[in-house]
C-alpha cells in the first residue's frame, strides 16, 4: 500500500488526467463487452459464457481484414458486423434450443463453443500471438493536457464507446424496438402474446451483443495481443461489471465498467500489488449494500 | 503318451516364448532407436513446445543422414504434457517403460522438469533437460539426478550477465532511477529480485522508485504504463514475455513511453519481434536467440534452414534442443553405449563444438549444466537483424558470481 503516492497523484492535475484517461479506456472497452452480456441476460435470462469468444473473434477478423484491405476503419466494421452475424447464428443454432432449460445445459453449450473456437483460431491463425500494429493515422505523439498524457488513439476509442453508450441508451428508451426489448426483459410471455415476433427480437439482441463484443475486440486489436483463449480474461471482468451494475442494466454496466476502470487507474498507484484484489473488494462492498447491483431491480 | 504330453507342453512353451520375444526381436531387427521427447505442445505457450519439436526433427534428419547413433537410425516419440508436472511424470515413465524409448529429451518448462527429474532418478535412463532455466534443478545437489543433465540457459547466468551489462549501461548513461514491471507470479517476482540484487551490487546507487506487477495474460496494461510514466524513472526493467511483452510494447508506444525512459528486458525474441509491428529502437535486450549472435556462418545457416523448413523463426528453445542432440551424439560416440551411467560419465565435463557457443564451444560442467553458451546484450532496432551492438557476456565473471550465489544458497 502506498497512500502517499496516491495522495500525491490525486493532488496533481497531470496524474489525475493521465490516470483518468487510463481508467476511461479500460472501462469503456470493458463496457462494450459487458453491455452485450447484460443485455442478453436482461432479455433472455441466459448467461452468455461464450461472450469472450465474440471479443476474441472480433479482434482476429479485424486483424485479417486489415492485412487484406489495409484500412483500420474497414477492419473494425468487419470485426463488429461479422460478430453480429455470428451472434445470430449462435442464438438460432444453439442457444435457442436451451431457453428455459437447466442453466447447466446453457453453460455446457457456451463452454463447448469457447473450446471449439479457441481451437479453430489456433488452426486458422496459429497458436502464437499476433499484434495488429497501430494504424498509421494514429502513429503520432500523445497529447499533453494539463501536464497529463492523453494518446489520440485512446481519445478516439473513448469517444466511439461513449457514442455507442448514448446510442444504446437512447435506442432502448426512445425507439419502438428498444421499448419492446425492455418489455421482453420484464415479461417475455406477455410481449409474445401481444403479437411481437420474439424469435426475431431474440436474434436481434444477440446480434447487438455479439456486434458490441466484436467491436471491442477490433478496436482494442492495435494495442492488445491476439491469442487463442484471450476472451477468457475479459469475460471474467465483464461478469464483474454485470454483477456490480445490476444484471440486465445497460446504465449499470456503464457506471460499473467506468468504476472498475478508475479502480484500476488509481488502484495501481495506491495498491500496486493488490489492484485485482481491490476490484473484488469493491464488488463485495457494493453487493453487501445493494445485493441487486447498482442499477438492478429487486426480483 | 508321456512323450506326446511333453511335446505339447514344449510346443506351448516355445510358442509363448516366441510371442513374448517377438516385439523385441522385431525392434532389434529394425534397429530404430527411439528417443522420447515431451514438452508443452498445446495451450498458450505451445509455440515454444513446437519450436523445440521442430528443432529436434531437423536434428533427427541430420543425425540419420550421418548414420544414426551406434549405427541405428533414430526416431523421436513426441508427447504433450501440457506443462503439468503430474502429466509430465506419467508421460516420462510411459515413454521409457511402454514405448521403449532408450533416451529422453525433457523439453519441459521448469515446473514439469522437476517432476521428470524424479522419474529419471528412479529409472536411471539418460535424460537431457532442454528448457528448464531454474537454477536449482542442477545447482542443488539434493535435486540433481545422476543421469539427468541440463542443456539450456540458466536463470542465475542470465541475471549476472544482464545485471553486469545494465550496470555498465546505467553508469555510462547516468541512469540511477529505475522502475520495474514484471508478471505477478513466482518467476516475475523472484527473478526481478535476483536481477536487482546483482544490479545493486555492481552499481550501488541504483534506486527502484516504482514497481508494477501486472497479472499474467492481462489484456490491458494502460494503467501500469501511465503509472510508470508518472513516476518518471530513467530506466525500466521488465520480465514480461511473449504476448504480454508484445502488448505492453504496443500500448507503451501509444504513450510514447520509450522516449521518456530506457527499457531493459531479457525477453525479446523472434516471436515477439515478429509480432510487434513497430518495434521501438533502443530497448536494451538480451539475445535469447538471434541469427547474428554469435556472428558465425553456421549460426546464420541454421537459423535460415529453420525458417525455410518451418516458415517461422526459431526460439531460444530451438537452439537448446539442437545443442542437446549434439551432446548426445558426442557422448554416445565416446561411451559407445546408451546406458544411463555410461552416458553420464561421458557427458560430465564434455566440451563440444557448436555454433551456439560463445567461443564456438559449449561445456557440460561437472554439476550437470551447460556453460559457455552464447549470451549477450544489445539494443533493439525496428528492422532486421532486430538486435544490434551485441556485447558478449563475460563468462569468467558469470561463473564467479554463480559460485558465490551457490555458496549463499548452501549448494556448495
Amino acid at each position: 500500500m502506498d497512500f502517499e503516492a496516491l495522495a500525491a497523484c490525486l493532488t496533481t492535475a497531470a496524474c489525475v488526467v493521465t490516470q483518468t484517461t487510463s481508467g476511461l479506456i479500460v472501462g469503456m472497452l470493458l463496457f462494450l463487452v459487458a453491455a452485450g452480456v447484460t443485455l442478453i441476460f436482461g432479455v433472455l435470462k441466459v448467461v452468455n459464457f461464450a461472450h469472450g469468444t465474440f471479443y476474441m473473434l472480433g479482434g482476429y477478423v479485424a486483424y485479417s481484414t486489415l492485412n487484406v484491405t489495409g484500412s483500420y476503419t474497414v477492419a473494425v466494421l468487419a470485426g463488429a458486423l461479422a460478430m453480429a452475424a455470428f451472434g445470430v447464428v449462435f442464438e438460432r443454432a444453439l442457444i435457442s434450443r436451451v431457453y428455459g432449460s437447466n442453466v447447466l445445459m446453457q453453460l455446457l453449450i457456451c463452454y463447448a463453443v469457447v473450446l471449439i473456437f479457441d481451437d479453430l483460431v489456433k488452426i486458422v491463425w496459429g497458436p502464437e500471438f499476433h499484434a495488429m500494429g497501430m494504424p498509421p493515422a494514429f502513429q503520432v505523439p500523445p497529447l499533453f493536457i494539463a501536464g497529463g498524457v492523453v494518446p489520440p488513439f485512446y481519445a478516439v476509442l473513448i469517444a466511439i464507446a461513449a457514442l455507442i453508450a448514448i446510442v444504446l441508451g437512447l435506442g432502448l428508451s426512445r425507439t419502438r424496438l428498444g421499448k419492446t426489448v425492455r418489455a421482453a426483459a420484464i415479461n417475455p410471455q406477455m410481449v409474445s402474446a401481444l403479437g411481437v415476433n420474439t424469435t426475431l427480437l431474440f436474434a436481434i439482441v444477440f446480434a447487438i451483443g455479439g456486434g458490441l463484443a466484436g467491436l471491442a475486440g477490433a478496436l482494442a486489436a492495435p494495442v492488445r495481443s491476439l491469442s487463442p483463449g484471450m476472451g477468457f480474461s475479459i469475460l471474467i471482468e465483464s461478469f464483474i461489471v454485470t454483477v456490480i451494475g445490476g444484471m440486465g442494466s445497460i446504465a449499470g454496466a456503464l457506471v460499473s465498467a467506468l468504476l472498475i476502470g478508475m479502480v484500476r487507474g488509481f488502484g495501481t498507484i495506491g495498491f500496486p500489488k493488490f489492484t485485482d484484489g481491490l476490484i473484488y473488494i469493491v464488488m463485495i462492498a457494493i453487493l453487501l449494500t445493494r445485493p441487486q447491483g447498482l442499477f438492478g431491480r429487486r426480483q | 503318451m508321456v512323450s506326446r504330453k511333453i511335446g505339447r507342453r514344449g510346443v506351448l512353451a516355445t510358442g509363448a516364448a516366441g510371442l513374448v520375444a517377438a516385439p523385441w526381436v522385431a525392434g532389434a531387427q529394425a534397429k530404430t532407436l527411439r528417443i522420447g521427447m515431451q514438452s508443452i505442445i498445446s495451450g498458450p505457450i505451445a509455440l515454444l513446445g513446437t519450436s523445440s519439436r521442430n528443432a529436434l526433427m531437423m536434428e533427427q534428419d541430420r543425425i540419420n543422414a550421418a548414420g544414426g547413433f551406434l549405427g541405428r537410425p533414430i526416431e523421436f516419440v513426441f508427447r504433450d504434457s501440457k506443462g503439468q508436472p503430474q502429466e509430465a511424470a506419467r508421460v516420462a515413465r510411459e515413454l521409457v517403460n511402454s514405448t521403449g524409448c532408450e533416451l529422453l529429451v525433457d523439453a519441459e518448462a521448469s515446473s514439469a522438469s522437476f517432476a521428470v527429474q524424479e522419474v529419471v532418478r528412479d529409472l536411471g535412463v539418460a535424460c537431457l533437460h532442454t528448457n528448464s532455466e531454474t537454477s536449482s534443478l542442477t545447482a542443488d545437489p539434493k535435486i540433481r539426478a545422476p543421469t539427468a543433465f541440463r542443456v539450456a540457459r540458466q536463470g542465475v547466468h542470465d541475471a549476472v550477465a544482464g545485471s553486469l551489462y545494465l550496470a555498465d549501461f546505467a553508469t555510462a548513461k547516468k541512469l540511477n532511477k529505475w522502475a520495474t514491471c514484471s508478471p505477478d507470479y513466482a518467476y516475475g517476482r523472484d527473478t526481478t529480485a535476483q536481477y536487482l540484487q546483482f544490479l545493486k551490487q555492481f552499481k550501488p546507487d541504483v534506486e527502484v522508485i516504482t514497481e508494477a506487477w501486472p497479472k499474467l495474460g492481462q489484456p490491458d496494461f494502460t494503467e501500469v504504463i501511465t503509472k510508470l510514466i508518472q513516476a518518471k524513472p530513467q530506466a525500466l526493467f521488465s520480465l514480461l514475455y511473449a504476448g504480454d511483452l508484445s502488448a505492453f510494447v504496443n500500448q507503451a508506444s501509444v504513450y510514447a513511453l520509450f522516449s521518456q525512459m530506457t527499457m531493459a528486458t531479457p525477453n525479446v525474441d523472434y516471436p515477439v519481434m515478429a509480432a510487434i509491428k513497430q518495434l521501438p529502437a533502443g530497448i536494451q535486450s538480451a539475445t535469447r536467440y538471434v541469427e547474428t549472435f554469435p556472428d558465425v556462418p553456421e549460426n546464420k545457416a541454421w537459423g535460415q534452414a529453420y525458417l525455410k523448413r518451418w516458415n517461422e523463426r526459431p526460439t531460444n528453445w530451438s537452439w537448446q534442443n539442437t545443442v542437446a542432440m549434439q551432446f548426445y551424439e558426442e557422448a554416445i560416440k565416446k561411451a559407445n553405449s546408451l546406458d544411463g551411467k555410461a552416458l553420464a560419465a561421458a557427458l560430465t565435463g564434455m566440451k563440444i563444438k557448436t555454433p551456439f557457443g560463445a567461443d564456438g564451444t559449449i561445456t557440460m560442467r561437472e554439476d550437470h549444466t551447460t556453460v559457455g553458451y552464447a549470451l549477450g546484450w544489445g539494443q533493439t532496432t525496428p528492422k532486421e537483424p532486430f538486435i544490434i551492438d551485441i556485447k558478449p557476456a563475460d563468462w569468467g565473471k558469470i561463473v564467479e558470481m554463480e559460485t558465490e550465489w551457490k555458496k549463499q544458497q548452501k549448494y556448495i
